[in-house]
């Protein structure tokens, strides 16, 4: 019994009640704990399932982009080293947002357009066609895969929250809630021991009283078969019937 | 700071090979700061590994960048490092190269995904 793996606590009536609410606390939690894994697990699926889509889709639209390239290349000659060497500001940034599923803060990026275009130049003199349709298909490009990389976020974010949910639910599950069971049930059984304990101190003291009852019955028998006892026996009783104590 | 952080856009970086740098500078995600370091890193067959590693780190520290952007070929060659990452801000994202297909079984979080999904079995 003692081997067993319980709370060290005293085994009373108010320790009984106090394990009986925690029990019960334990147990809507733990069913709350997994209400939340569940609800995390759903958006979990739906955020993998998107992930795998993008990724696919963004093979195609990074194809698409190379392949624009290599167009505007032909059509405007190496423009590798002008574009590198003229970078100034962005265009392009990202904003992000708060999305909240089941308590859990997930980054959501956004990406907006922001001063001018720094490359409206380029192609002027012959591709310039070309360089439009390469700009806007990397521009699509980066527009999915800042999508993507939110789903990512939410992913690695959600991946770690349901890990954590989930370690929580079992330990309540197969720990906090087995270790309440079982101070309870040795609580219960202490306190069973300890009433056929008082049980059996009642009899015994009951068993005492009438041997000792007995015996002064046996001894005032005697005497009063010898006659001495007559007196004695009615010290206190004076026959004063109309005394009230 | 999280304030801060909504007024004040993010940039996208950029670790690749030469044309992906082009096209997405072309795109419009280029940014030069003040000490003249820019957001993205070309590349070639020369640059040696220690380079990109470096390289890589550093846009993992700057707290201007949201999502970095890196070819799957040159995620390939510091590998430890990227899934030594695990903070889910700044993002990952690995894209393909002109020259390498995109190979879904080498991505660092599709592999972790792996223990729940077989990623084919979605796609198909």
């Amino acid at each position: 019994m003692s081997g067993k793996d319980r709370l060290p606590i005293f085994p009373s009536r108010g320790a009984q009640m106090l394990i009986k609410g925690r029990l019960a606390g334990a147990q809507k939690g733990h069913g709350l704990l997994k209400k939340k894994a569940d609800a995390l697990q759903v958006r979990f699926r739906m955020i993998l399932s998107k992930i795998i889509e993008t990724k696919t889709l963004m093979g195609e639209v990074m194809k698409e982009a190379a392949f624009s390239l290599a167009e505007a290349k032909f059509t405007t000659g190496d423009f590798n080293q002008v574009v590198l060497q003229n970078v100034t500001k962005a265009q392009i940034k990202i904003r992000s947002k708060k999305d909240n599923v089941a308590g859990v803060t997930l980054p959501i990026f956004e990406s907006y357009q922001d001063g001018s275009d720094t490359y409206e130049l380029a192609g002027l003199a012959r591709g310039g066609q070309q360089l439009a349709k390469l700009k806007k298909n990397f521009q699509s490009a980066v527009k999915l895969l800042v999508e993507l990389a939110s789903l990512q976020t939410s992913f690695v974010t959600l991946d770690e929250v349901i890990k954590i949910t989930n370690r929580r639910v079992n330990a309540i599950e197969h720990v906090i809630i087995p270790r309440l069971e079982r101070t309870l049930a040795y609580i219960i059984s202490e306190l069973d021991e300890l009433e056929r304990e008082e049980f059996y101190r009642l009899k015994k003291i009951q068993d005492k009283k009438k041997i000792i009852k007995e015996k002064a019955e046996a001894r005032k028998a005697a005497l009063l078969g010898n006659n001495i006892l007559h007196d004695i026996a009615n010290l206190l009783d004076e026959g004063d019937e109309d005394l009230l104590f | 700071m999280a304030l801060q952080a909504a007024v004040k856009g993010k940039l996208i970086s950029v670790i690749g090979d030469e044309d992906t740098c082009v096209g997405f500078l072309l795109g419009g995600i280029g940014e030069i700061n003040k000490n003249r370091h820019p957001n993205f890193m070309v590349v070639d067959k020369n640059t040696a590994v220690s380079e990109i590693e470096e390289c890589f780190k550093r846009f993992v520290k700057r707290d201007d960048i949201d999502i970095i952007l890196i070819n799957q070929n040159i995620a390939e060659m510091i590998r430890h490092v990227i899934d030594a990452h695990i903070a889910p801000v700044p993002s990952i994202l690995e894209i393909p190269s002109k020259d390498h297909p995109y190979d879904a079984s080498k991505d660092s979080i599709l592999r972790r995904a792996k223990g729940m999904f077989n990623p084919d079995d979605l796609v198909h």
